[in-house]
């Protein structure tokens, strides 16, 4: 593995890992907020018990996309210091903001987790939805400096140098609205479904009804409705990507040659080198429709694009076919739950339905990674679109291999331990929270 | 004008920093020192101390950082290649230090676990602030070379030299005097803070001999840094009032007020780095042959530079109120009747 190769597998594994932490961190708050707020409207404790248990799961993930974004923070100059040396000044207001906002969600976790019983309750569930919302701002933030490397604004590039910076105008670039939208609904879809799949599987067990009961129900509600809106936001972001940059489209939807009522290929195996995709299914004027909204629109393929700016277009068709297809199978499920509240009662203490929940537990989260594997591989050869490239912006140090095999060390026990954690929580339910009411005074 | 206020920021973020997440290391370097009973006593009384703001400490570091990036890109694009190596270190300790310390606090089950999450919180302890002050020497002491011909002289010589192990030890010890200070205003009784006092004692001793190896190891090397603290009026009565005031607490220690004592430990704490600091404001980074990267020169554009001010003024209208409280809240929960959490 070279070095460059070696930089890019890091940055892509401390990605994958913290973009999983902080959609946990910054969704999980929301839920808590919901259980809570029953707690203190109608006394029942057992939604106490599920804000506490969910309080330690945010702590936790808390904990650990604090300290993953904190090696971003490092690692963008590490490994990219000659980007950070030109971007830093153009794309870092929303950091700088994003600052603030992380800073605020720790002090109110602080306050959350270690003011049970000491604070006005009000005051106290009032901390944890401040949690929610500073995190959330942080990821709508986060999303900003990506969405500016793919629709750089901001500044003027006059030959190799960056004139004119303001960056404000380069937070609110073109693609920050419709990434945002569409990382902010992935985020509240994949971590419904994970964490009603868990409630699912103890359901499934028969274990602790009622308390899994409930946090299923709230976990589901959040899941479903976001898993219904991101078709949407999907839309938007596929007609934006179409807009902004049609190489990227080109290679999600592996569109080798340009052409008018252009099909869409569902599927299928992409051939680089002989421009085509085998064993795919074409449905004709559909792309065109997708991305420009008009089923004889001419759609730009690979062919209006330099060879030397290609994207690769394996990795981001297979990632964006995954994608889409997770999205479905949501959406589908989402659908049947909605349908289950409103006409069909009975379905909702069927097993088939948690079933259903319980094996796509992990949907939502294999669906945001492999959408942040298109948006970032269909960036490539560019670091900033159009401006500078990948290869440009790396570190002259060599040996950057061997600080890649620490990280996927670092990362797969820290998430070996994660789990691990999680499972004895999840087990110890029915000791820390199904004591008899007379004890649970004590 | 914002030019000010984002340097002013930074140095603001690296003192809290030092003052704030310093104490945060310093309380499991001082669980490393101690054994059997003093250590559950110690940890139990750190853990209700800093349960509750130990995220927000760190937080100053993000601060920084961010202010390098947008406000410094060269200054910050220089450390990152060149402090490659150390930097990693120190991001290791703190992954290993922040998560091993949640994991010992939420882990559902207690049971052998809880010796491996120990074992790593209080090595990632002192690993941590090791590297930041094997980095902070390394900022100053010249041995940062963009000219480098090989692979040792760029990205191992600039910072694995006598004076950056020196400091790093050096800023070991003064975390966890730091944090050894502040467990005394945490003790519930007087056999507590007796064994509070004595950790304190060592870790001041520590904390001299360790300042006593940093100037030898500069002496070695030729790094003049006793004309940088002693060469300029403000560095001399910096390290003078530091002197005094270490005097006063060593006297106060076992019976005076335990807000007097914290403040002595910070104010000593800023005088370290204000001497040090003002010798090289405004040069942030040392090169090889005399070169430095000035904060002054290598700030961003004016746009940049007032959006950046701006962000920083109006966040911390939001943090410091909200900060001040956490503490106002959390100052003396062990006194307090506890609930499960």
């Amino acid at each position: 593995m070279d070095d460059f190769l070696a930089a890019r597998s890091q940055m892509a594994l401390s990605l994958g890992f913290h973009i999983i932490y902080s959609c946990i961190g910054m969704v999980m708050p929301f839920f808590m907020a919901v259980a809570h707020y029953r707690w203190l409207r109608t006394g029942n404790a057992t939604y106490r018990n599920v804000t506490k248990a969910w309080s330690k799961g945010v702590a936790i993930f808390f904990a650990t996309g604090a300290v993953s974004g904190t090696m971003l923070s490092f690692e963008l100059g590490l490994l990219w210091p000659r980007f950070m040396e030109h971007a830093g000044p153009i794309f870092g207001m929303p950091f700088s903001l994003e600052g603030t906002a992380f800073f605020i969600e720790a002090i109110a976790l602080g306050f959350f987790l270690y003011g049970w019983d000491r604070f006005h309750p009000w005051f106290h569930w009032f901390t944890g939805v401040v949690v929610g919302v500073s995190g959330l701002a942080s990821g709508i933030l986060v999303v900003a400096a990506n969405a500016w490397m793919n629709s750089p604004a901001g500044f003027d590039y006059v030959n190799g140098q960056y004139l004119n910076i303001d960056p404000i105008q380069a937070m609110f670039n073109d693609a920050w609205a419709s990434q945002a939208l569409h990382m902010t609904v992935a985020a509240f879809a994949a971590t419904g479904f994970a964490v009603a799949g868990v409630h699912a599987i103890m359901l499934l067990k028969r274990q602790n009804v009622t308390f899994h009961q409930r946090a299923f129900a709230i976990a589901a509600a959040f899941g479903a409705v976001a898993a219904v809106l991101q078709p949407l936001s999907g839309d938007v972001s596929a007609k934006d990507v179409a807009r902004r940059q049609p190489a990227k489209l080109a290679a999600m939807e592996a569109h080798f040659r340009t052409e008018k009522a252009a099909a869409l290929v569902l599927g299928g195996l992409p051939d680089e080198k002989a421009g085509q995709v085998n064993y795919a299914v074409k449905i004709p004027g559909l792309l065109s429709f997708l991305a420009h909204g008009n089923f004889a629109q001419e759609v730009t393929g690979l062919d209006r694009i330099r060879p030397e700016d290609r994207p690769p277009v394996l990795v981001p068709h297979l990632a964006f076919q995954l994608m889409v297809g997770l999205g479905m199978l949501m959406l589908g499920i989402a659908l049947l739950y909605f349908w289950a509240r409103w006409r069909r009662r009975a379905w909702l203490h069927s097993r088939w339905l948690l079933r259903l929940f319980a094996a796509a537990t992990p949907a939502g989260f294999l669906a945001v990674e492999a959408g942040w594997t298109v948006t970032e591989v269909g960036r490539q050869p560019w670091i900033i679109n159009g401006v500078m490239r990948t290869a440009d912006a790396v570190t002259p140090m060599p040996g950057v291999v061997y600080s890649f095999y620490l990280f996927t060390a670092v990362y797969l026990s820290l998430s070996v331990v994660v789990v691990f954690l999680l499972y004895r929580q999840i087990k110890m339910v029915p000791v820390l929270y199904d004591v008899p009411p007379q004890v649970s005074l004590a | 004008m914002m030019a000010y206020v984002v340097i002013a920021y930074l140095c603001l973020a690296i003192l809290a920093y030092l003052l704030l997440g310093g104490a945060d290391f310093g309380a499991g370097i001082v669980e490393l020192f101690t054994r059997g009973k003093d250590r559950r006593l110690l940890r139990q009384t750190m853990y209700h101390a800093i349960g509750p703001i130990w995220e927000a400490n760190h937080m100053w570091l993000i601060i920084a950082v961010v202010i390098l990036f947008v406000g410094f890109p060269r200054i910050y694009s220089v450390m990152s290649t060149y402090l490659h190596i150390p930097l990693l270190l120190m991001l290791m300790g703190i992954i290993a230090r922040g998560t091993a310390f949640v994991f010992r606090n939420y882990d559902a089950v207690h049971d052998q676990m809880q010796v491996l999450y120990g074992r790593v919180f209080r090595y990632s302890s002192l690993l941590t602030p090791f590297f930041l002050g094997v980095i902070a020497a390394s900022l100053i002491a010249g041995y940062i070379d963009p000219q480098a011909p090989d692979f040792w002289a760029a990205y191992m010589g600039s910072w694995l030299h006598g004076f950056g192990l020196a400091v790093g030890a050096f800023t070991v010890a003064l975390c966890a005097y730091l944090a050894s200070v502040y467990t005394i205003g945490e003790a519930n009784s007087a056999a507590d803070r007796r064994r509070f006092v004595r950790e304190t004692r060592r870790a001041t001793v520590a904390a001299v001999l360790c300042g006593a190896l940093v100037f030898g190891a500069a002496q070695l090397e030729g790094i003049p840094l006793a004309n940088w603290v002693f060469g300029n009026a403000v560095g001399l009565s910096a390290i003078a009032a530091a002197t005094a005031s270490l005097v006063a607490l060593w006297v106060l220690l076992p019976d005076g007020s335990a807000a007097v004592l914290r403040v002595l430990a910070g104010f000593q704490a800023t005088m370290i780095l204000l001497a040090v600091g003002y010798a090289h404001f405004p040069a942030f980074v040392v090169l090889r042959h005399g070169a430095a990267l000035s904060l002054v020169r290598e700030l961003a554009p004016a746009k940049t530079t007032a959006a950046l001010g701006w962000a920083l003024l109006v966040g911390s209208l939001f943090i410091l109120p909200a900060l001040f409280y956490l503490y106002y809240s959390f100052q003396r929960a062990s006194t307090r009747p506890e609930s499960a959490h």
